[in-house]
């Protein structure tokens, strides 16, 4: 095969029209009265959906389109596929394509299955006696053998995604645009899909793929283009590209949840009222523990003799972060300040998970480490050498309190942190673990 | 616009599947099925010859007797004009999926349209053909030739039209409204439930400004009233218009069809 490219994107800029903008006109009336029927796009009236982005697949290889929602991925799918054409730049093609951008658009419902293969597979530019010779291959692909004749509108949705889909990719193109189309049906058709790409593959034909599943760009695209909001930001080896995505949305993430710690502390500083005697959120008397206090709704009570000035969490690059990895370290930094002497006090922590369970609760006083003298300004750090819990967003109550558990200062789920793992496993402790096999159980070597 | 016009003929396979998948969703789950396709202009030959023969005789000159059979000449063209034309104009939003989710000729749409309806009209003529055996003299063999002419012109000037409507309801949706008390207006102005021999001089010459009375004419002329066909020449000049039409409403069609993908 020539090493030419299959699919040739250069310059491609693309505006949508924005429809909120109270000048423009949606009817005939308004139109004749503005005189102007083409309506020309004034910069602050578009969306700019694709700047300036180039990118080339060359053919046979599989290439992958990542990127946050709205970023443009299924407009740059669009017009590779001649669905939509870009206001700047060209797009090459070579071959026929087949684009999975919504499947089975076509359908009618009053008709049979059988007749709406024949009529999509025409749509997608088969002949009639093309969609004949595949028919069987595509209902037995679409698992459709006993419903190909009932109309398509009694149809499951997966039935009519899989009927769909079957079409679709029995056009036999020589560039397939697939966008998220993959979480259709079942996990046994979802593995035919795949099975189905991976046959492309083998035969050299070009995959485009659209989608949120990073894993499945790591593993089966030769390149991949990462869009964020409508410029081309990394394009290259799929690791790569997926690595780089992945730190930019960590550090989007971080800066929302610095963000929202930072606006519920405020909100509970307001709340509380001016630092000093017991305010009017303490709990009433006898819910003063902070056991009974994992029960209260977010907020800060507490006599402040003791203050707790700040809370930071650092990670083992010693950066305040907000964002984990399962198994890395993590200091939990509490400032904290006393006007004048105490002589009793104790620190706890406590982290909950987002269905408020309860991971883990301590304090100092649990821990037998008794209090002696503390004024000034000073700092307590809550060392874990790793961060043994699963993927998910926690809250972090803090507290300064007397031993018998009297208040001095005590933030109910104010700060908020997020830990990611590469495994998805579940449950809400991750506890040190490795598999063991006896030599009879063989495992294939895993992917470096 | 010639080399999308000359692609046209390349979708005829999908043009002719997509009109019988259109007929045949339409009467999907009616007992009667296609013969709702004869029923209907049937019940409404009836409902006219009741209306002017028993309940309202002698409003109408002799020489269109049987009336009800004189209407039915221009009701049945009539019909695949205006529901044509208004079913054309919602064609492009209604099948929005196809043109935003796939790669998709939208001119086959409104041509679809234009067609299926054109199959409803072949089949009520099984109808008007048995009433005109019964009432009349048979057909000549001329006016047996001209007919399909008839059909032809009405057909392109159809299609040029339903064109250039689908392709400007998606950026007016006002048209749709305002076309169907159009159409309602159109009816009444072209001589189908009149002669044009009644109307006066100055509406005369508006109505031949009308192209939709030539094709009445012409049907009434070849179906229902004796003798040649005179009007042949008002027919061909109004073919040579139809053309025109035809062209005007690709091109604008094919200016606009860029815009559908984002504003259907």
């Amino acid at each position: 095969m020539a090493p030419q490219s299959a699919i040739e994107v250069s310059h491609v800029t693309k505006y949508y029209r924005r429809y909120s903008q109270r000048r423009q006109f949606s009817t005939l009336k308004s139109a004749l009265l503005s005189r102007t029927v083409v309506r020309n796009l004034a910069p602050d009236q578009s969306f700019l959906a694709l700047s300036d982005v180039s990118f080339s697949v060359p053919a046979g290889a599989t290439y992958g389109v990542i990127g946050r929602n709205g970023s443009g991925k299924s407009t740059a799918l669009k017009v590779v596929a001649g669905i939509t054409k870009p206001n700047a730049g060209t797009v090459r093609v070579n071959g026929r394509v087949s684009a999975l951008i919504e499947l089975g658009a076509g359908f009618h419902p009053e008709i049979s299955g059988r007749e709406n293969v024949f009529i999509n597979g025409i749509m997608l530019g088969l002949s009639k006696r093309e969609v004949s010779k595949r028919f069987d291959e595509i209902v037995e692909f679409a698992e459709l053998r006993d419903f190909i004749d009932a109309p398509v509108k009694t149809y499951s949705s997966g039935m009519y995604m899989r009927l769909g889909f079957a079409v679709a990719i029995h056009v036999d193109p020589d560039v397939l645009l697939v966008d998220e189309v993959l979480a259709v049906g079942d996990q046994g058709f979802t593995h035919k899909c795949l099975d189905k790409f991976a046959e492309f593959r083998r035969r050299g034909k070009t995959i485009l793929l659209v989608t949120h599943s990073l894993d499945l760009v790591e593993r089966f695209c030769d390149e991949a283009l990462w869009l964020d909001a409508g410029t081309a930001r990394v394009s290259g080896d799929p690791r790569r590209v997926v690595g780089e995505y992945l730190t930019a949305v960590e550090r989007g993430e971080e800066r929302q949840l610095a963000a929202t710690n930072a606006r519920a502390l405020e909100a509970a500083g307001r709340a509380a009222g001016p630092a000093g005697g017991p305010g009017a959120d303490v709990p009433p008397p006898g819910t003063q523990g902070p056991r009974d206090g994992f029960q209260a709704p977010a907020g800060r009570w507490g006599s402040r003799e003791v203050e707790i000035t700040g809370v930071r969490l650092i990670g083992g690059d010693d950066h305040a972060s907000h964002l984990f990895h399962t198994g890395a370290p993590v200091t939990i930094r509490i400032d904290v300040r006393a006007a004048a002497p105490v002589d009793d006090f104790a620190f706890g922590i406590a982290i909950f998970n987002a269905e408020g369970v309860c991971c883990y609760g301590t304090n100092t006083a649990i821990e037998e480490l008794t209090s002696d003298r503390f004024q000034g300004a000073g700092s307590v750090s809550f060392v874990v050498e790793s961060l043994d819990l699963t993927e998910g967003t926690y809250t972090l109550d803090v507290a300064a309190h007397r031993r018998d558990g009297y208040p001095y200062d005590y933030h109910r789920q104010l700060h908020t942190f997020q830990v990611r793992s590469r495994t998805k496993d579940v449950g809400i402790y991750r506890p040190r673990h490795r598999w063991e096999f006896s030599p009879e159980i063989r495992l294939r070597p895993s992917a470096p | 616009m010639l080399h999308n016009l000359a692609r046209l003929a390349r979708y005829r396979g999908l043009i002719q599947s997509l009109v019988a998948r259109e007929l045949k969703a339409r009467y999907r789950g009616s007992v009667l099925g296609f013969f709702w396709s004869f029923i209907n202009p049937l019940l409404l030959l009836l409902i006219y010859t009741f209306v002017f023969t028993v309940v309202l005789p002698g409003i109408h000159p002799k020489e269109i007797e049987p009336y009800a059979l004189f209407m039915f000449c221009g009701i049945l063209p009539w019909t695949w004009f205006s529901s044509s034309l208004l079913e054309a104009s919602n064609v492009l939003i209604a099948g929005g999926n196809l043109i935003k989710k796939v790669l998709f000729p939208a001119e086959v749409l409104p041509i679809v349209t234009v067609l299926s309806n054109m199959v409803h009209f072949l089949l009520g003529l099984p109808i008007l053909a048995a009433f005109l055996v019964y009432y009349r003299a048979p057909l000549q063999w001329s006016e047996l030739v001209w007919f399909p002419v008839v059909v032809l012109v009405q057909l392109v000037l159809t299609t040029g039209l339903a064109l250039v409507l689908s392709a400007l309801t998606v950026h007016f949706r006002d048209i749709k409204d305002i076309l169907a008390n159009v159409v309602t207006f159109w009816f009444f102005a072209t001589p189908i439930i009149y002669p044009m021999t009644l109307a006066p001089g100055i509406g005369r010459a508006l109505l031949n400004l009308n192209p939709v009375t030539h094709l009445a004419i012409s049907y009434q002329e070849i179906l229902f009233y004796q003798g040649s066909f005179g009007h042949w020449k008002w027919l061909l000049a109004l073919g040579v218009v139809s053309v025109g039409v035809f062209l005007a409403g690709y091109f604008v069609f094919d200016r606009l069809r860029d815009s559908f993908a984002e504003e259907v």
